[in-house]
């Protein structure tokens, strides 16, 4: 029964860090890639002066040059020039601030996963008379469909306010409704058009790169490839976590979060551990007053005890490693429905089902945590076997 | 020739609270093949003797020798290790290893002395073998009688090797069938290994085999009787 008290509370402690890691995790890597993927994209180039004032006349120097150049890098899966202007978008009904998105479809495909989010009408294409595509939040708020005309108006490159209808061809949802009411995506030249601009201008070079993990190296390649713009304040080059500050720290936070939920896990396993093995120790206080009698040492006894605590805990972990592996396994194939919690989470910005991930060392490192939390709490108890006297010990009757 | 030799033991239980005084000044020598009992009624220290002959307690004043070597003067360690090689224990009750066979509790000291493994398995099949247990080796303590079990302690005492064995009323918990084959081993393996047996003791039956039986009462040694 004593055995069995020790598995099982190993077993749950190994489950429940596993699992609630598995969740945090997947939770903040979903939001991460999400942003990566319909948002930021990995990297972003842009004139500092744009940054500072967001002043449509600040365009990136040769970004055609610079876009073809870092699309023969073998990390980069796409590359797409844009243009970005702060906007007032309106209908008949209502009306409000949205950042205007001009892209060519053709490369903005393979940086931003939008095109997968279309859940009504169709992404931008070449075809298509001045489209548009909007979220379905921001659709909601100026009650707009598909065919609708959405008014986008503007600060042209002379300053003057101008006005242009574009139609409404596609509606995208991401997990972020803040995103999805904030962004308007349009054909790059329909939008140079209206703001004056030349076709081939660019207020951003937005980079996606195959592996998430080698964004810093791409950066250092980038930075260490165009020196001289750099070095000249023409361009500045951002990684995502630079981009959303805010987004990184999320990250960081929920990292914090996990180690610290892990601490209360080992926490409270050490004291159920001291407990059972200081119940344990008494309830077999005449068995090792006789052991000690027939001859076992004061190192002998110690070891006796911590390598019983050590094949407990082994079974206990290995029990829980299993059970954590089947759970972690079966949401990350089949995720794991917040149910009606989707619409608040999605409301800032996260996806209202998560996938678990566990990173492969976890697990390892999780096991070692929990093995040497038991073998720790058992010191004590065992230093307190070590002082039975065994004339007084093979008389206990407590048990 | 003298194996135990005790000079004016004292010994004294809670000496700062209500001082009990368990033994006052006992001087005995036990010598080589002797088959004793320390007999006595309740709370007349023979349990206390017994303890500190074995070397699981320590006189307050007094000395203790053992083949020739003052075990008060052994640190703790070396008092655990002076056991283990000179010592074999046969107590009232829990005296085997609950979840190791009669032949892997005899084998038992034997390992904590680090002896080959098949002396080990040699002297524990002689051993039961010679306390009618051959055909119990493989049981485990639970499955065996209590008779049956201290056979097997006395096995496992004798397994050591040790100079004496101490035995602390080893027949308390038993019947009378029991007892009689139990006694009858003792006294069988005291002739043929000559080693030296001591009980402490309540029972007539036990005093009936004993070679020698010393009367303690309120911590001395009223009286020391040698029969032929």
């Amino acid at each position: 029964m004593r055995s069995a008290v020790i598995i099982a509370a190993m077993a749950v402690g190994m489950i429940g860090g596993i699992v609630t890691d598995g969740m945090m995790t997947g939770m903040t890597d979903q939001r991460v890639d999400a942003a990566i993927a319909n948002e930021l994209s990995n990297i972003q180039i842009q004139n500092p002066q744009f940054l500072l004032n967001n002043e449509i006349k600040y365009l990136i120097p040769g970004s055609d040059t610079i876009a073809k150049k870092i699309r023969g890098y073998r990390e980069v899966k796409g590359v797409s020039s844009r243009l970005e202007c702060q906007a007032m978008a309106s209908s008949a009904n209502a009306g409000g601030g949205v950042t205007v998105l001009g892209v060519v479809p053709g490369n903005e495909v393979d940086v931003s996963d939008i095109h997968k989010h279309i859940i009504k009408g169709s992404y931008l294409d070449d075809k298509q008379r001045i489209p548009a595509v909007i979220g379905k939040k921001l659709a909601g708020k100026l009650d707009l469909n598909i065919n609708d005309k959405i008014i986008i108006t503007l600060a042209d490159t002379s300053g003057t306010i101008t006005s242009g209808a574009f139609i409404i061809v596609g509606i995208f949802k991401t997990s972020n409704d803040i995103f999805d009411v904030a962004n308007v995506f349009v054909r790059k030249k329909d939008l140079a058009q209206l703001t004056g601009l030349a076709p081939q201008a660019s207020h951003c070079i937005a980079i996606r790169l195959k592996n998430n993990a080698g964004t810093e190296a791409v950066i250092s390649k980038i930075k260490n490839d165009f020196k001289e713009l750099i070095n000249g304040k023409l361009i500045t080059v951002r990684g995502w976590y630079e981009i959303s500050p805010l987004l990184r720290s999320m990250v960081e936070m929920m990292n914090m979060f996990s180690f610290i939920f892990m601490i209360i896990i080992l926490v409270a396993l050490a004291f159920a551990i001291v407990n059972t093995m200081v119940m344990s120790i008494m309830e077999r206080t005449r068995e090792i007053g006789m052991l000690i009698a027939l001859g076992l040492n004061k190192r002998r006894t110690f070891t006796l005890i911590m390598f019983e605590t050590l094949l407990l805990s082994l079974t206990g972990a290995l029990a829980g490693l299993a059970v954590s592996l089947l759970i972690v396994h079966h949401y990350a194939v089949n995720g794991f429905d917040l149910g009606a919690l989707g619409e608040g989470l999605n409301s800032i910005g996260y996806s209202a089902i998560i996938y678990f991930r566990v990173n492969t060392g976890f697990y390892l490192v999780t096991m070692i945590m929990v093995i040497f939390t038991a073998l720790v709490s058992t010191i004590s108890p065992a230093l307190r076997a070590l002082k039975l006297q065994p004339a007084t010990a093979i008389r206990d009757n407590t048990f | 020739m003298s194996i135990i030799e005790a000079k004016n033991i004292f010994k004294v239980y809670d000496e700062t609270k209500v001082p009990v005084n368990a033994l006052n000044g006992v001087d005995l020598q036990i010598d080589e093949g002797e088959f004793t009992a320390i007999v006595g009624p309740s709370g007349s220290g023979k349990t206390t003797l017994l303890n500190i002959i074995g070397g699981l307690d320590l006189p307050t004043s007094g000395e203790i020798y053992i083949n020739g070597t003052n075990i008060g003067n052994l640190s703790a360690g070396k008092l655990v290790d002076f056991r283990l090689h000179n010592i074999g224990f046969v107590f009232q009750a829990y005296n085997l290893i609950p979840v190791l066979t009669a032949k892997e509790n005899t084998e038992f000291v034997m390992v904590l002395q680090k002896r080959p493994k098949e002396e080990r398995k040699r002297k524990a099949l002689e051993l039961l073998k010679a306390v009618g247990l051959e055909g119990k080796m493989d049981h485990k303590p639970g499955q065996l009688s209590g008779g049956q079990q201290q056979r097997v302690a006395v096995a496992r005492a004798l397994a050591s090797q040790p100079k004496f064995v101490i035995a602390d009323e080893p027949t308390a918990n038993l019947d009378s069938k029991s007892t009689n084959e139990l006694l009858d081993i003792m006294a069988e393996m005291n002739r043929k290994y000559n080693t030296t047996f001591i009980f402490a003791t309540h029972d007539k039956r036990v005093m009936d085999k004993a070679g020698r039986i010393i009367t303690i009462d309120d911590g001395k040694v009223v009286n020391d009787e040698k029969f032929v």
